[in-house]
């Protein structure tokens, strides 16, 4: 069974987004999705300052097997990308909601973050994927 | 409906991850791909291959049909249980299939080709065996289990039946040894030394439970490519098909133009390209920024294209590394490879990028 943290917000796309005491948004990708990927070898997350729309690819993971989008759960612009995925993307695998987060936003529409699923509507999303 | 060997319940009882696999559920990994490579390269792995078919072929003139069927010659095989790595092909010289052949008796031969194509296979080689007068048996009471890693001699020695223990054990790389109704052989697809069992499937299910008390690990599919690839060797279907001659995808060596006499299937197409075939096989190493993948595009400094046909992470380098098929004049050095829009500079290199542990390019 994989975790699906109850604090956090999450996209149908396997993201998950937290947001920060100083309005950042943090993303990345879920248990469900990095056991589905399986051993990640690569990942190549966004630059800072780069301005993304809701539903935008923005970064990918490599597993053994396949390549896969990540896509910007809200609109915003990039503030910082989480520099240690390059040189241990198996970090992604081990702790996809703690020191595997990919990168922060600084949202454009604060809005957009609410209309994204709950915990409970991702539970959901995942069980029908089965 | 797909099709399950006899090791399955024990696939599903270890969590394996199962995918269709040329019509059969087979696992992929049992939790990491990256873990059972490297116990393949450091220590011993076992995969179930049961969804490969053994095909006996029984008669006075199996050599003779043999020597007619397939584009290595079975010539070489002097010594019962020697065994040979060839193409079949099509009479454009296009590749049917590739295939082991095991030397039994001078009136029975073995062959071991892949899942995918077996029913192609037996519809292709049945009516000309019968111009031999050739039996034709698919061995679907046998299953293939491949162990493998540089720890197997060790591994298996207790597990074998003491008639033919020291026998296997003194096997170089492709040679075989038979105790009804063991059949064991040193041949594989990971670049290591290796065994591979074919038992009635009740005795392999018995084997394959010895060997994983013994510490043995299960292995996928997934690992199994990703050792095949640093070692070299093509994939049937990926790397090759029936648009493809061996001379253009590495395999060159499997083909006997002599005796030139011998009118294999195919040789004739062979003998018009041979001077000059239009495309070629080489390696490709991508030291960052990305992973390599099957159909990317290849390009070269002189004008020369090209495609992967196979790619991958490879785990024993810690990068990526891909086979291509590109033209004829494409030079040596390095190359660029189209990833998701951008062109990366890789080296070029000849496979196998690793054999028995070690990094070789």
């Amino acid at each position: 069974m994989s975790k699906i943290p109850a604090e956090l917000k999450y996209a149908k796309s396997h993201e998950w987004a937290r947001k920060q005491a100083d309005g950042t948004v943090v993303i990345g990708i879920t248990d469900h999705a990095q056991s589905a990927l399986g051993d990640l070898v690569f990942v190549e997350v966004p630059k800072a300052g780069r301005k993304v729309s809701a539903g935008e690819a923005c970064a990918v993971v490599e597993s053994v097997k396949a390549a896969s989008d990540v896509y910007a759960p809200i609109g915003g612009e990039v503030v910082e990308a989480n520099p240690a995925l390059a040189g241990a993307p198996e970090t992604l695998n081990q702790d996809p909601y703690g020191k595997g987060w990919m990168f922060k936003l600084k949202p454009g529409n604060a809005a957009e973050l609410d209309k994204m699923l709950d915990a409970a509507g991702y539970e959901k999303v995942v069980a029908e994927s089965h | 409906m797909l099709k399950k060997t006899a090791l399955h319940s024990r696939h599903q009882a270890l969590g394996a991850k199962l995918v269709d696999f040329g019509g059969w559920e087979m696992p992929i990994h049992y939790g990491s791909q990256l873990e059972e490579h490297h116990a393949v390269r450091a220590g011993c792995g076992m995969f179930d291959v049961a969804h490969m078919s053994a095909v006996d072929l029984h008669g006075s003139r199996a050599r003779e049909f043999l020597r007619t069927l397939v584009a290595n010659d079975v010539a070489k095989l002097k010594t019962p249980g020697k065994a040979l790595y060839t193409c079949m092909l099509n009479v454009n010289g296009g590749v049917i299939d590739d295939l082991i052949v095991y030397f039994q008796r001078e009136d029975w031969f073995r062959l071991v080709v892949n899942a995918g194509t077996t029913d192609k296979d037996l519809a292709w080689i049945r009516p000309a065996a019968a111009r031999f007068g050739v039996e034709v048996r698919h061995r679907t009471d046998l299953g293939i289990l491949a162990v493998q890693g540089p720890q197997v001699r060790e591994k298996v020695k207790a597990r074998l039946p003491a008639e033919i223990r020291d026998g296997a054990l003194a096997l170089k790389a492709f040679q075989s040894v038979s105790f009804d109704p063991w059949f064991v052989a040193t041949t594989g697809y990971t670049g290591e030394d290796g065994f591979e069992f074919m038992l009635p499937h009740a005795d392999l299910a018995r084997l394959w439970d010895a060997l994983a008390a013994d510490g043995v690990r299960p292995c996928g599919l997934g690992a199994r490519d990703t050792l095949r690839l640093e070692a070299g060797m093509n994939l049937y279907g990926q790397d090759m098909d029936e648009s493809v001659t061996p001379l253009e995808c590495g395999l060159t060596w499997t083909v006997a133009f002599e005796p030139a006499d011998r009118a294999f299937t195919g040789r004739d197409a062979l003998e018009a390209i041979k001077a000059a075939p239009p495309r070629k096989q080489l390696g490709i190493v991508l030291e960052k920024g990305g992973v390599l993948r099957s159909h990317m595009k290849v390009r070269f400094a002189n004008g020369a294209e090209g495609e992967t046909t196979s790619g991958s992470f490879a785990p024993s380098m810690k990068n990526s590394v891909a086979l291509a098929r590109v033209q004829r004049h494409a030079n040596g050095g390095g190359c660029q490879v189209e990833i998701r829009g951008q062109w990366l500079s890789c080296r070029v290199v000849q496979p196998p990028f690793v054999r028995n542990g070690k990094v070789l390019v």
